[in-house]
């Protein structure tokens, strides 16, 4: 490194940053400013091959939002529970990977991560075979009264929120265990010395020690539950759509780019708004 | 026995759910799995455990177009692999070594395309290549493009925490004997950043080949295994899907294993030798 230093003196760190500052300039950043030309161009005088010219016209956002606000609600609803649900189940895993594993710590991590070199979608559509409704889960179900005769499972919200969650735990686990990780036993042997109960441990020190890993994995779980739409389509039914589904039927089979692009910044602004309020809330700014 | 189990639980109660959980994860593994073995001769539409079989695993790529489509994926995966490491190696490096102005700025700019939902990327990169000009020529080539695009971040971030931890003493103590820049940087510093730089190509060669939001919007023709399997979705799934899938499951547990064990193994034999 101090070879380069010499050769290109103050330029060397520049050398090594420079094809990805302009890789993401051109293909992340740039396109971002595409999306909102595109979203604020006329509809009806361009077209997916030719392109679109900027015409400023804000009625597309109005539009957008007026028909597509339910499906918003939904993604945002749905990622919500799917990211609690991801929260409860990564958070017991992750301590107990953590705290108790002992020496089985790596292969229980290595575990974890496993699962998911098998392709997502092959995975995602074998819950569509588990939660069939003559398969075992729902007759379990139906048996036991808690679902009706002709209850179901497959496409009903239930369907979509269970598949996001499994597919997004290891994004909740693999941060919490960070945190978690790094908080020392002693610290929990002294408040057990100080007379707290397990709870008090618990709301007392191990939590909020582990409020880094906390902030990280929701927003890791659910910024890509929200804009997710393969689960929805997969497991769901057309009354579980959400937000994604429609961007992607009005790029892909509608063709009608500046609407698809207006709902996409649409999302956007909403996601960094709800994770900058959620950030400074949670008190983590460093995080950023 | 059922009372030594029992106490076994409840004096282990974090550890018998944190392992409860991990099962679940594995229920879909399992599912793919028995499937590979499923004779679907009878009915394709029908997505359940017929009858038992050889046939898939012997004749896997049976089924139309699904090999060609994981050679692009294959393909793909490796060019997007190499130039995102390439990239992103030299990214953390300029981070970690190096004090320049824009450091913040180029922090926050490889932290944005990890926070931006796919849908996002994937319609502003289409709009882009749109407005290029190049909305007709959508193919291999623009996926390749957007997947070292969503590679770099992981591995600079990957590369990045490897070099951090590094004790820099190692390379004074090489410099201390004379080694010249060079030589500490090839004998010292690149050994040691190594694993860092395996595992962030085998993170972004997995993303690349599982991405379907992105490739979706930017592929145009051209078909990727993820997407051969969700037009199969919409047809009825050929079972040999399902071999593919368990063998990805096998080839990533060898390799993750395989990695363990070489380095535990070093690890010892250092041991001995000093």
């Amino acid at each position: 490194m101090e070879a380069l230093q010499r050769v290109f003196g103050k330029n060397a760190a520049y050398l090594l940053i420079g094809p990805a500052a302009i890789w993401l300039a051109v293909f992340f950043l740039f396109p971002m400013l595409s999306l909102l030309t595109t979203s604020l161009s006329d509809p009806a005088t361009g077209s997916p091959i030719n392109g679109y010219t900027l015409t400023w016209r804000v009625d597309n956002y109005v539009e957008a939002l007026g028909e597509y606000w339910p499906y918003m609600m939904r993604s945002l609803l749905y990622a919500g529970i799917a990211t609690l649900g991801c929260l409860v189940l990564g958070y017991v895993l992750a301590y107990a990977i953590a705290f108790k594993a002992g020496r089985w710590k790596t292969v229980m991590l290595v575990l974890v991560i496993a699962p998911f070199f098998t392709s997502f979608l092959v995975r995602t559509l074998s819950w569509k075979l588990i939660l069939a409704d003559n398969g075992f889960i729902v007759n379990t179900l139906q048996t036991l009264h808690i679902l009706g005769e002709d209850g179901r499972l497959l496409a009903t919200p239930f369907a979509v929120i269970m598949g996001l969650t499994y597919n997004f735990l290891p994004f909740m686990i693999l941060p919490l265990y960070t945190s978690l990780e790094k908080i020392d036993p002693k610290l929990n042997e002294a408040a057990a010395d100080l007379y707290a109960s397990p709870w008090q441990r618990f709301t007392k020190v191990i939590w909020p020690l582990s409020l880094p890993g906390v902030v990280g994995g929701t927003l890791l779980t659910f910024i890509p539950a929200t804009g997710d739409y393969i689960n929805a389509s997969l497991l769901g039914s057309p009354n579980t759509q959400m937000v994604g589904n429609k961007i992607q039927q009005l790029f892909t089979t509608a063709g009608d780019y500046p609407h698809a692009s207006a709902l996409s910044v649409i999302l956007m602004v909403l996601i960094v708004a709800m994770v900058l309020f959620y950030v400074r809330r949670a008190g983590t700014e460093e995080l950023l | 026995m059922i009372t030594r189990v029992g106490n076994w639980i409840g004096k282990h109660l974090m550890l018998t759910l944190g392992i409860l959980v991990l099962l679940y994860m594995y229920i879909p593994n399992f599912i793919v799995a028995l499937m590979s073995f499923n004779d679907s001769s009878e009915s394709r539409n029908l997505y359940q455990f017929q009858s038992f079989t050889w046939d898939n695993w012997l004749n896997p790529c049976a089924p139309q177009g699904m090999c060609e489509s994981l050679r692009v994926s294959i393909s793909i995966g490796l060019l997007a692999t190499l130039v995102a490491t390439i990239i992103g190696t030299l990214a953390a490096f300029a981070l970690v070594r190096h004090r320049f102005e824009g450091r913040s700025t180029m922090n926050l700019v490889l932290f944005l395309p990890m926070a931006t939902p796919e849908i996002v990327m994937g319609s502003s990169l289409l709009a882009l290549f749109v407005a290029a000009g190049f909305g007709g020529q959508l193919g291999f080539w623009t996926v390749l493009i957007a997947h070292i695009m969503f590679c770099i971040s992981f591995v600079v971030v990957t590369v990045r925490s490897r070099l951090a931890g590094l004790d820099s003493n190692l390379e004074k103590a090489a410099s201390d004997l004379y080694a010249n820049e060079w030589q500490t940087f090839w004998r010292i510093t690149f050994p040691l950043v190594f694993p860092g730089i395996l595992s962030a190509a085998l993170l972004a060669f997995s993303l690349s080949f599982d991405d379907f939001i992105i490739t979706n919007l930017n592929s145009g023709t051209t078909v990727t295994f993820p997407m051969f399997v969700w037009g199969a979705a919409q047809r009825g799934v050929p079972m040999q899907v399902n071999v593919i899938g368990t063998l990805m499951f096998l080839l990533a547990l060898g390799i993750v294993i395989g990695g363990e064990v070489l380095s535990r193994r070093r690890a010892k034999g250092k041991a001995v030798t000093l």
